[in-house]
């Protein structure tokens, strides 16, 4: 043959038909939607980030006449202020609402005086206020000293890195980021260490109680962060029922978060883990045994090497919910002061939002860090999967047994230890002086935190997040994954769903602020609605929701849409015959996914809450808060008693679902 | 060996004179490999055709961008008259059916034949009288309230099929739809699908991989190799008069010999070789090539009776193939060249053929293929 190349031409194009035009809006209208609820509020922040507010002395010019109204030569706030050194670089600072009464530039001033003033601005933008009337003008105007007493400078805005520079010129901020980074590490190390001898157990020993020990790990999924704060502060708080253990330390700051941190992230890390051991392959444990390696090698030679990547994830991934987590260093951080503490101090405390902006910026790179890292181990973690891998079988072994048992007991005390713990602050009177049984703790109304509408908003918000969240996850799933073509669209599309996962709650929440609070926004009528908690709730969640339905997509035969096409059905009924039922156990754990996290997340939805739409999560932090700390852990008790019931729900719901919807699923 | 369903008609032009499917110029690139290169053939209306090749030759590629699911980067398709080159799949008119027959498997057997029926307007009963129709048409009455998971591969199959035409296509393409199956599930069932298409009058495209298959069931073979159509003929045309050594030795089997041709007569060292072959200039390197069935075995002291062709060999092996022997020769002709011939069970009773005995082998001249080009 001889060499042949393609004539010159352009390559053919299908035209779109009506499912591919479809397919595309959806596609353009959940990306928006991710846009809009993502991408905008986090460049909002971060522009916020570099604005600076400052009064800028020599946008003023003043003239002062004599007693006579014969005026003198104009002289600037600036050189005013040069004279008499009234005003320092500090005070010159401010924030976006910040207010300087020009009076301070007169050292004789007296509002009796018949002196008149005259000021105007040297450019076209120098604000100030005449009472509660906002000038800005270049042109003379002129006031008597009465009015003149009233008028207040305002301060201009300025883009640049100050915000940083004064960040980390603050030791006190500063630090924040060293016991961020520390607590984190030692979290992370023994939450790994638990987990793994956990998974370990579970996996490779024959010990009675599995399923009773997979149960109870998952059990702090089901609670606030913060929940295990409280439960600490009963068992070795001030008056703790175990103080003396502690010889002298005290649980209020990284010692009660790092414990904390470890109930709350343990069964994140033993997911990820087990995954990991669970693809282990006979044959290798097989070789290792015939060439007559000890135990203790072939743990080494081939269990640590086989599990490294599950091991990396979770390590990562736990390190990112302890960086970010907000509720337990609120509850039991005490004088010790860590990032996501700091953003709520300097947003809600001191109302500094570019500060806030700043602190979020920072809390963004360990988590973006961490996010790029376990993609990276996922994509490997893949290729090690092979279709005719023979799964592990454990022999029996009793001392070794022996020692799983009392490895996952002691967990299982912990966990259900924490828990119990809670429940019983939330049912006794009064700690410790009465500890006769009562539900006066769950009388919320009487308490400050929203009260018993507070709980149902939580529901509420739990059930819409559920619903509206698997819709939107799993139709723009489906959209990206079975289009055809639109390579730039999807690949955009693909990006802006992973995103959530790199971005803390606490900083999705002050982006929010940011982009939906400002008057501008046509979409500032959510504001301080429930629409805004669910979009956020949604937002945050997304990414394991997409992975999820992405999984379960790719599991189904891509010949259906051509097969579909062919027999000129459109898309959607593809979709609604087959894929969705298809599909059906993805969608119902995506769905319980939402719930679970919508009921127990406090870092986004702790800045967008408003009085009339206060939820359970934040009302444990509130009512803690305010030092009602019985009625707080029965709050959280509320949250776990539901969650444990959507569980249940859940679980049978799926099995009837399963049974009539799927009996194609039996041979 | 060949079991042909097609019988006479040699002609490599369509059988009937009005062409259904027209491919023009059809290019196809990923990236900067050339998955299709000037691809031009036309299929005749009421054809079965097998685009015939090695993985990776492109033919499955030619299907897609028929059926609109992969678009060709250049060139035109025309069906029916229309010009469908820039149309979505949905916009076509073909019925598919792919390897993982993508049977629905939440709908039942008979679900999943009316998908194609339902919203289109007609009436149940019509719906439910043509899914029993086509159920028996592709003898599987019984299983309409099976799931596709109940059923053997060889039914998902059919109920692929069944699907497939449920709406009446104008063309049916069958993207190796027998390679999932069991090999005497396989020879049944293309059997099966070969009456139905006859029955039917559909024009029908199947990519194949097995020559076998393509042998016995198409009207046409299209031939392919690295994106390009090495030849369009019926199943003996192309067994018989291979148009290239790709072919003949692709399709069935072949011996191949390095030569060069002389006036009539291929030359291997010394020996000459009488071919029908003519046109090729005197000098040209050519391989000359031998299907083992075409080898004419003969007694040692039989040699002399004026016979052309004749081969001094001996047997250096022998494998019984059941219906054959099949024996491995040398020959101080062919040096170390390896050639491969098959003999009847009653030819080497009769001959006393047996492992290390001299012979003679006949190459008859109208068998003896000559290809140009260098080894």
């Amino acid at each position: 043959m001889t060499d042949l190349s393609l004539p010159a031409g352009k390559p053919i194009k299908l035209k779109l038909d009506r499912d591919g035009a479809i397919k595309r809006l959806f596609m353009v209208m959940i990306g928006l939607y991710l846009v809009v609820a993502l991408a905008l509020p986090l460049y909002a922040m971060l522009s916020k980030s570099f604005v600076t507010y400052g009064f800028d002395l020599d946008r003023y010019e003043f003239q002062v006449s004599d007693d006579a109204g014969v005026f003198g030569e104009p002289v600037t706030a600036a050189a005013l202020n040069e004279q008499l050194g009234v005003v320092g670089d500090a005070d010159l600072r401010s924030s976006s609402d910040g207010r300087l009464s020009v009076t301070v530039f007169f050292s004789d001033f007296s509002f009796r005086s018949p002196v008149k003033y005259r000021i105007r601005g040297t450019t076209p933008d120098a604000p100030y206020l005449v009472g509660l009337d906002l000038q800005n003008s270049t042109e003379w105007q002129e006031y008597d000293s009465n009015t003149f007493r009233r008028i207040n400078l305002r301060p201009v805005q300025s883009v640049g890195p100050q915000n940083y520079i004064e960040y980390f010129s603050n030791p006190a901020l500063f630090s924040s980021i060293e016991n961020s980074l520390f607590i984190a590490s030692v979290s992370t190390v023994l939450t790994v260490f638990f987990a793994f001898g956990f998974a370990y157990a579970i996996n490779r020993s024959c010990m009675p109680f599995k399923g009773v020990f997979k149960l109870v790990a998952m059990m702090p999924i089901l609670v606030p962060s913060l929940l295990p704060g409280i439960a600490l502060i009963y068992l070795f708080g001030n008056q703790g029922m175990l103080k003396s253990i502690l010889m002298g330390q005290s649980i209020y700051g990284p010692l009660g978060i790092v414990i904390g941190s470890v109930f709350f992230t343990f069964p994140h890390a033993l997911i990820i883990i087990t995954t990991a051991l669970s693809i282990a392959d006979q044959r290798q444990y097989e070789a290792a045994e015939s060439l007559r390696a000890s135990r203790w090698r072939t743990f080494w030679t081939v269990t640590i090497p086989g599990a490294r990547y599950g091991l990396i994830s979770a390590a990562f991934v736990t390190f990112t919910l302890v960086i970010t987590d907000f509720g337990l260093p609120k509850v039991i951080g005490g004088q010790y002061n860590v990032l996501a503490i700091d953003i709520y101090k300097q947003v809600i405390g001191q109302q500094n939002f570019e500060m806030g902006a700043v602190v979020s910026v920072i809390l963004l790179i360990p988590a973006v860090l961490a996010f790029y890292v376990d993609r990276q181990v996922q994509k490997k973690q893949v290729s090690l999967l092979s279709a005719r891998s023979v799964p592990y079988q454990p022999k029996p072994n009793r001392r070794f047994e022996a020692l799983c048992l009392a490895w996952c007991g002691l967990m299982t005390v912990f966990i259900v230890g924490i828990i119990g713990v809670c429940q019983y602050a939330a049912l006794i009177k009064f700690w410790p002086y009465d500890l006769s049984l009562s539900l006066n703790n769950y009388a919320f109304d009487k308490m400050d935190g929203g009260g018993w509408s507070a709980y149902w908003n939580s529901i509420k918000l739990a059930g819409l997040t559920a619903v509206v969240g698997t819709v939107i996850v799993f139709t723009g799933a489906y959209m990206v994954e079975k289009i055809d073509g639109f390579r730039t669209g999807r690949s955009l599309f693909q990006f802006l769903a992973m995103l959530p996962m790199a971005v803390p709650g606490m900083v999705l929440g002050l982006a929010y602020i940011f982009f939906f609070n400002n008057p501008d926004n046509p979409l500032n009528v959510i504001y301080g609605t429930m629409t805004i908690l669910v979009v956020s709730t949604v937002t945050h969640f997304y990414t394991v929701g997409h992975l999820t339905a992405l999984t379960a997509l790719k599991q189904i035969d891509a010949e259906f849409e051509p097969v579909a096409s062919s027999l000129r059905q459109p898309f959607y009924r593809l979709f609604t015959r087959v894929t969705v039922p298809v599909c059906l156990p993805a969608v119902l754990d995506i769905s319980i996914y939402m719930f679970v996290n919508a009921m127990t997340t406090v870092s986004a939805v702790v800045f967008l809450y408003s009085t009339h739409t206060a939820l359970a999560s934040v009302a444990v932090l509130n009512m803690d808060d305010a030092g009602d700390i019985a009625p707080a852990a029965a709050m959280g008790m509320m949250i776990f008693y539901t969650n444990a019931t959507a569980r249940l729900v859940h679980l049978f719901a799926s099995r009837r679902i399963l049974g009539t919807t799927q009996a194609w699923r039996k041979r | 060996m060949m079991t042909s369903a097609h019988s006479g008609g040699a002609s490599s032009a369509p059988a009937d004179a009005t062409s259904y499917l027209q491919i023009k110029g059809l290019w196809k690139a990923f990236g900067e490999f050339l998955a299709l290169k000037d691809i031009d053939l036309e299929i005749a209306a009421g054809e079965f055709i097998c685009f015939l090749g090695p993985s990776g030759c492109g033919k499955t590629t030619l299907l897609r961008a028929i059926a609109g699911l992969d678009p060709q980067t250049r060139g035109e398709i025309h069906q029916g008259g229309a010009h469908i080159s820039s149309l979505p799949p949905s916009g076509r008119d073909y019925g598919i059916v792919f390897q993982s027959y993508a049977l629905f498997p939440n709908l039942t057997v008979a679900r999943n034949i009316a998908f194609g029926l339902e919203n289109t307007g007609r009436p149940k009963p019509e719906i439910e009288a043509r899914v029993k129709e086509l159920l028996e048409l592709v003898g599987l009455p019984e299983q309409a309230d099976k799931y596709p998971a109940q059923l053997s591969g060889g039914q998902q199959q059919r109920i692929a099929l069944a699907r497939a035409i449920a709406i009446n296509p104008g063309l049916l393409l069958l993207d190796e739809p027998l390679s999932a199956l069991d090999a005497k599930v396989r020879v049944h069932l293309r059997h099966e699908i070969k009456e139905l298409q006859r029955k039917l009058g559909v024009t029908t495209i199947m990519v194949t991989h097995d020559q076998e298959e393509a042998l016995a069931m198409a009207d046409r073979i299209v031939v392919m190799n690295h994106g390009t159509v090495e030849q369009v003929g019926t199943p003996t045309e192309i067994y018989r008069h291979p148009a290239s050594l790709f072919v003949a030795d692709f399709i069935g089997e072949t011996n191949k010999v390095p030569s060069v041709y002389r006036s009539g007569k291929v030359s291997i060292g010394d020996f000459a070789l009488s071919t029908d072959v003519e046109g090729i200039a005197d000098g040209t390197d050519v391989n000359v090539a031998v299907r083992p069935e075409d080898v004419v075995p003969h007694r040692v002291e039989d040699a002399a009776t004026g016979l052309v062709n004749l081969l001094p060999a001996s047997i250096s092996d022998m494998e019984f193939l059941g219906s054959f022997w099949r024996c491995h020769l040398r020959s101080p002709v062919l040096g170390d060249t390896p050639f491969v011939a098959n003999f009847s069970v009653n030819a080497v009773r009769r001959l006393g053929l047996e492992t290390g005995m001299d012979m003679a082998v006949e190459l008859p001249a109208e068998r003896v293929l000559v290809f140009p080009g260098g080894a």
